[in-house]
């Protein structure tokens, strides 16, 4: 590093320090200091040239900048809100009901894209033929071909379904038109949610027990059995609390009024198209992730466990499973970043979600500058949280050496 | 490999010419082998059949039996129970080529044939040079002429009625062209020893890598104008262009990124300890190695961005997409929507399964020695 600068002090006879601008320039640490300072000079000032010009312009057409906007009546609708939201509602709360919007599409999608890819990759190493050539054609002719593509596509078939009156049933119970699918739902939602949270609440708490269980093995050598106990709580917590609740029991089945059914619940065709392509999308990704995450786990591996008397399904819990989901998880992780991203295709179909949303946002308010960043910082913090989040499990399955 | 040769010449003749018991050679071996070893499998063939039964023959009949290949006329389309492919030729001049004025198609043509033969010609890595290089300058200057016109008698077309697969593959080839330059002095800045730049190059990768790639086209379109002084105006092709460079640049960067960390420090030192200077170091010594192992997951990026330029349709810019959607306004041939929608979903497949059998391609004639 300091060699050039080195050389330039022994060329020098000892004593008499006199520095040319030669010798300055040919300096590494000046010449890197020098190229820093340009470069940041030349972004400082560009970004201040193209801002003063913005402020310009603003101010021409007497715009005003700044946050207030938000608290101003929306003055439009959105097609389906997950929160009570009518145009008489603020601009902050339009932003509230798109988040949960792009929310509830991105984490059902990332349920189904995995589930689609853990079936689909698991299938590509079938030792039945049929299955795997199917598995195979899933995957490349979903990965090749654009997503916005595939997404138009669900929408347009959607579309041309058959009209409500004659739409497709499975069971008389699930309908399937161009308006969306309907399915049968809990009469009682509010209960169900109760239901729903203790599932949760008991999975969180079996895992916190195995954790523990395994910790005090470790230590004392004395294994828990705790198995039978989680099983018992994660069956045991939501039934405990639908009894608490009177056991609601009624379903409320969709049925077909003069021009549209009445009861169950109603899955938009909007919200349908974007799941499908998504989820069909990201998943013919994932599943190509999971095949060669498998195959990736060493043949010797799998021969250890056997020459050590392992069952199958201990091989695969045990040996395989763990070492295949060390190499499947930084991709998959990307993945549903990008799923979650490309949610904001949903402006192509009238989605509303976030995207589409901050769009109206922009065209009502004039605030385009404050509504691209604020649409900018979710999108982004997002992203950092699932990085974060996955960075944080991708550390309690790496390998510890030691 | 030698033990098993010697056992194999200690069989007796006799022995090696008794025919294979029917049951384990030929197809019933193979049927047992790949569709029933096992109940399981077994049961999942049947299950198969038994839905290739159900679903293949109604496809059959909708796609080819019953399909109208060619009439001008919709109504024929609606008489017919199966799927209407005359909608593809009704439409395919609007499909390609968009709002490109119709007697100039032939230009469009030509810039097609000018994209996909130096697309086909950059895949062999024997023609690698700066001649090629070169030869992508010429073109670039070729398709330019060719869609903008306005010399050589050619008449002029503004960039607001480009359009169609033309207006795809100039968008596709000046993301690639133009990003992966970028892509690789971003991954250089990032693992730059000086810290301003270094800050700077994660802050912009790691910040464009957050954002979905429709917003950054929507800044470029909407927000980029009001940033620009009173007057000055750039064209909404050439906004939407740059951001998807950027865009493809900072992907581009982070597996460029992967292939400098693969280098061992070794080849740094030693390049160091020849006195070479930065720029000779890392373009003659760090930069082929790097780009070679990641070559293939580069080719990924790549047809990445060629799916992608349909976001632009999004913005208002006539690609394939938006133009098969106009295409499909007709009210007389809306209803044949997914069958043109089938079409260029077959027509991006072409593309994009090519450049993925390429990858695969040069993955195996990498590896080759690597594992050795």
């Amino acid at each position: 590093m300091s060699y050039t600068s080195a050389a330039a002090a022994r060329a020098q006879p000892p004593g008499r320090l006199r520095l040319s601008l030669r010798d300055i320039w040919h300096n590494l640490r000046f010449r890197a200091w020098a190229y820093q300072i340009i470069v940041v000079a030349v972004i400082v000032g560009g970004g201040v040239y193209l801002i003063g010009n913005a402020q310009d312009a603003l101010q021409k057409r007497g715009i005003s900048t700044g946050f207030d906007f938000l608290l101003q009546t929306a003055g439009f609708d959105i097609g389906e809100a997950p929160i009570a939201f009518s145009s008489t509602d603020s601009f902050l709360r339009a932003y509230a009901a798109a988040f949960l919007n792009t929310l509830k599409v991105s984490v059902i999608g990332i349920v189904l894209a995995t589930f689609i890819g853990v079936t689909i990759g698991v299938a590509r190493l079938s030792s039945n033929v049929l299955i795997r050539t199917f598995a195979s054609a899933y995957v490349e002719l979903f990965r090749n071909t654009p997503q916005l593509v595939q997404l138009i596509f669900w929408y347009t078939l959607i579309a041309q379904l058959p009209v409500a009156k004659q739409a497709v049933s499975l069971f008389d119970a699930v309908f399937i038109s161009n308006r969306g699918l309907v399915l049968p739902w809990p009469s009682d939602a509010a209960a169900f949610a109760w239901v729903l949270t203790a599932f949760a609440v008991a999975i969180a708490a079996a895992l916190f027990i195995m954790r523990w269980a395994t910790a005090h093995r470790r230590l004392t050598g004395h294994a828990v059995p705790v198995i039978g106990w989680t099983l018992a709580l994660i069956a045991g917590a939501p039934v405990a609390v639908w009894l608490l609740q009177g056991a609601p029991s009624g379903f409320s089945i969709p049925q077909m009024q003069s021009f549209n059914f009445q009861g169950g619940v109603t899955i938009s065709p909007e919200f349908l198209a974007l799941l499908l392509g998504l989820s069909l999308y990201i998943g013919a990704f994932i599943a190509e992730i999971v095949r060669s995450g498998i195959q990736s786990v060493g043949k010797g591996q799998i021969e250890a466990a056997r020459a050590i008397g392992l069952r199958p399904a201990q091989i695969y819990r045990r040996v395989v499973l763990p070492q295949a989901l060390r190499v499947m998880l930084p991709p998959t992780a990307s993945q549903y970043m990008s799923l979650v991203k490309n949610s904001s295709l949903g402006v192509a179909i009238g989605y509303p979600e976030l995207f589409n949303v901050n769009n109206t946002i922009i065209t009502l308010s004039g605030h385009t500058i404050e509504a691209i960043g604020i649409m900018m910082a979710i999108y982004l913090s997002i992203s950092l949280m699932i990085a974060a989040l996955m960075n944080r499990y991708n550390q309690t399955v790496q390998i510890r050496e030691r | 490999m030698t033990a098993r040769g010697s056992i194999s010449t200690a069989i007796p003749v006799s022995a090696a010419r008794r025919s294979a018991p029917a049951m384990e050679s030929g197809i019933v071996l193979w049927l047992r082998r790949n569709l029933f070893n096992g109940l399981y499998n077994t049961v999942l063939t049947l299950l198969a059949l038994w839905a290739l039964f159900v679903t293949l023959p109604d496809f059959i009949n909708w796609a080819v039996i019953d399909a109208v290949w060619h009439t001008q006329d919709s109504k024929v389309c609606r008489q017919a129970s199966g799927a209407c492919w005359a909608v593809v030729a009704e439409k395919h001049r609007v499909m390609l080529f968009g709002t490109f004025p119709y007697d100039e198609h032939w230009r469009g043509v030509l810039v097609i044939a000018i994209v996909v033969g130096m697309s086909v010609m950059s895949a062999f890595r024997r023609l690698w040079s700066y001649r090629l290089f070169g030869a992508w300058l010429v073109a670039t200057g070729a398709v330019f002429v060719l869609l903008l016109g306005g010399v050589f008698g050619l008449t002029p077309v503004g960039t607001h009625q480009w359009g169609g697969l033309p207006l795809t593959l100039v968008m596709f080839a000046g993301t690639v062209v133009g990003g992966m330059p970028a892509g690789v002095l971003l991954a250089l800045g990032r693992r730059s020893s000086l810290p301003a730049i270094r800050a700077l190059c994660t802050g912009f990768i790691e910040i464009l890598r957050g954002l979905p790639l429709i917003t950054i086209l929507f800044m470029a379109s909407l927000m980029f104008p009001l940033f620009l002084p009173e007057g000055v105006t750039v064209d909404k092709f050439l906004r939407a262009q740059i951001a998807m460079m950027l865009f493809f640049a900072v992907y581009a960067a982070e597996v460029v990124r992967g292939g400098l960390q693969a280098i061992p420090r070794g080849q740094y030192e030693a390049a160091d300890a020849i006195g070479l200077s930065y720029w000779h170091k890392t373009g003659r010594i760090i930069l082929p190695q790097a780009l070679r192992i990641a070559l293939p997951a580069l080719v990924n990026e790549i047809i990445r961005a060629f799916k992608n330029t349909t976001f632009v349709s999004i913005i208002g810019l006539f690609d394939v997409l938006r133009a098969t959607s106009t295409a499909l306004q007709d009210p007389l041939w809306v209803l044949y929507s997914i069958e043109a929608y089938l079409f260029i979903f077959l027509l991006y497949f072409v593309f994009c399964f090519a450049m993925s059998k390429y990858s695969e391609h040069v993955e195996r004639d990498l590896a080759k020695g690597r594992n050795l």
